[in-house]
């Protein structure tokens, strides 16, 4: 009991020393940088991916700005040159290509907008924050970003805590009542097996079970992780989703049995012409299912994200105006950032449970045993459920 | 827009390593954890059933002791009331030989008295006829004795006569 107070205390501490870091990084700007205040770019410059975890910037007695990031290896390939790999910190922050790579920046566009076209420009401008190739080749990149190095993180905390658990039943057996962690886990994982699998895959959920428990606790820790101050807005990235939802996709389609491909392509009862536009909605409507999963957590998260982002940014809204109305207004903005982190808190366990159940609600479907005959009139109830889970 | 253009490296990233995880989790933790929870469940279950078992088994031993004591009690006084009748039989059965038998011997009694009178009687009879063939031959023998004397002679024949 002692020891899980103390974690919390500690976990609130970091929330809240990550919060002055986050504001100080930025008053630092603000006072002796003389730059505009631009919100839109802090805020998205922190619901995006980066090359290197940037925690704060500071200004040195030099007068210049230091950012304190840790960097982190970037991998290209090149259709020419191949692979190259290498940390980030050899970019330095866009200063200087390297290998003929070179982030693009703010100074970067500005420095080239004199000598490039229009549309070239344009180009460049939607290339931000990305790494491109000096000679102008199209590369693939696979660096370790932010993003993927905290998914890492959060694999390395998943694969903790799972295996302990797995090994205290292992060490237990069966018949003895679970204690610590293993029974902080173990409610999770019946309520995804008793509330999620049992109802939505009948009698085949076992099969299903190892998705279902990887996917929740997958999105969830990467969720809780994300709201972290200066953590990385993983799950809030549609690349990440729609990866979640590739995986969710194709097990929905191995695992579709001849009754739903027969609903699928020849809905029973309809006639002709009729057929063939329900075959077509039907089809569009299993392409909708894995975008419909890749865009509520990414739009959830991303929100969450964006709020708190905005609140805390209001201090610095108001302090661009006035000194004393930015103290002013910091208590307002700090409750309703506390607010709104609870509710964040509660949406990461949300939205996890959103997608293992959606994600089970579909496979159910394309499992579903022929158990009633279709309506004369072609309309059928699971398509109705379908309708209202969408 | 940035946002909405998922980017292929993280897109990569997270498919491999999702999978790996899915794979590591199922092979180390889902599956061990899932059977043990599936096994305590049983476990508990079974436990259950077999409890209710004992108990339904101990609430029919306790009928069919209560039954037996029953049964025990009923045989009791069934003997108890057998073993009065018997004993109220023998007995009546012993008075009514006794009966018979006391009935019997005096019978018997009887019969010998009434045997021995007979016997007596008789010997009575023969001795009077021997007696009176005596007398007879005396009376018979002093015939020729004067009168005097014969009427002497029979008196003291007839004192002689005892009639027991």
């Amino acid at each position: 009991m002692l020891r899980k107070s103390k974690l919390f205390f500690v976990t609130l501490l970091m929330i809240f020393s990550g919060f002055a870091a986050f504001a100080e990084g930025h008053t630092a700007t603000e006072e002796h940088g003389k730059e505009k205040l631009d919100i839109k770019e802090i805020i998205f410059g922190h619901i995006g991916d980066q090359y290197d975890w940037h925690v704060l910037d500071y200004t040195g007695s030099d007068g210049q700005k230091h950012p304190v990031s840790m960097p982190l290896p970037v991998i290209v390939y090149h259709p020419e040159k191949g692979i190259s790999a290498f940390m980030s910190s050899k970019l330095e922050h866009g200063h200087a290509a390297y290998e003929g790579y070179q982030l693009v920046t703010d100074d970067y566009i500005k420095h080239h907008a004199a000598h490039v076209s229009a549309e070239e420009l344009k180009a460049l401008e939607a290339q931000k924050g990305k790494i491109i190739a000096v000679d102008g080749a199209a590369i693939k990149d696979f660096s370790i970003t932010k993003n993927v190095f905290s998914m890492f993180l959060s694999i390395a905390i998943l694969l903790l805590i799972m295996l302990s658990v797995a090994k205290s039943y292992k060490k237990k057996g069966a018949m003895q009542a679970p204690s610590g962690l293993q029974n902080a886990i173990e409610p999770l994982i019946i309520f995804v097996r008793d509330e999620v699998a049992r109802p939505n895959l009948g009698s085949k959920y076992m099969r299903f079970m190892p998705l279902l428990l990887t996917v929740f606790f997958f999105i969830w820790v990467n969720n809780l992780l994300g709201l972290i101050p200066s953590g990385a807005n993983f799950t809030g990235n549609i690349a990440v989703t729609a990866a979640l939802a590739l995986v969710s996709f194709i097990v929905i389609l191995f695992s579709a049995n001849k009754h739903f491909w027969g609903h699928l392509f020849n809905p029973p009862g309809v006639p002709f012409p009729a057929n063939i536009l329900l075959t077509i909605i039907e089809i569009i409507s299993l392409f909708i299912k894995p975008i419909a999963l890749t865009i509520r957590l990414f739009a959830n998260i991303l929100a969450g994200h964006i709020i708190i982002l905005s609140v805390v940014s209001m201090i610095f809204i108001f302090g661009a105006m006035n000194e004393a109305a930015g103290w002013g207004f910091a208590p307002i903005s700090i409750a309703f950032s506390i607010f709104m982190f609870c509710l964040e808190l509660l949406v990461a366990a949300i939205q996890a449970f959103i997608f293992t159940n959606l994600t089970a609600v579909f496979i159910g479907q394309a499992v579903e045993e022929h158990g009633h005959d279709a309506h004369h009139d072609g309309i059928d109830h699971a398509h109705h459920e379908n309708e209202l889970v969408l | 827009m940035g946002l909405i253009t998922p980017a292929l490296g993280l897109f990569f990233w997270t498919l491999v390593a999702f999978l790996i995880v899915l794979f590591i989790l199922k092979k180390f933790a889902w599956k061990p954890i899932l059977k043990m929870l599936n096994e305590r469940e049983t476990g508990i279950a079974n436990s259950i059933a077999s409890a209710e078992k004992v108990k339904l088994e101990m609430a029919e031993m306790k009928a069919e002791n209560e039954r037996l004591l029953q049964d025990a009690r009923e045989e009791r006084s069934l003997m108890l009331k057998e073993a009065k009748e018997t004993k109220d039989r023998i007995v009546n059965e012993a008075k009514e030989q006794a009966k018979v038998e006391a009935n019997k011997i005096m019978e018997d009694a009887r019969q010998q008295i009434e045997n021995k009178k007979n016997a007596a009687l008789t010997e009575v009879k023969n001795e009077i006829g021997n007696m009176a063939v005596a007398v007879a031959e005396k009376v018979l023998r002093k015939q020729l004795d004067p009168a005097q004397a014969q009427s002497d002679y029979i008196n003291m024949l007839a004192n002689e006569i005892k009639l027991n």
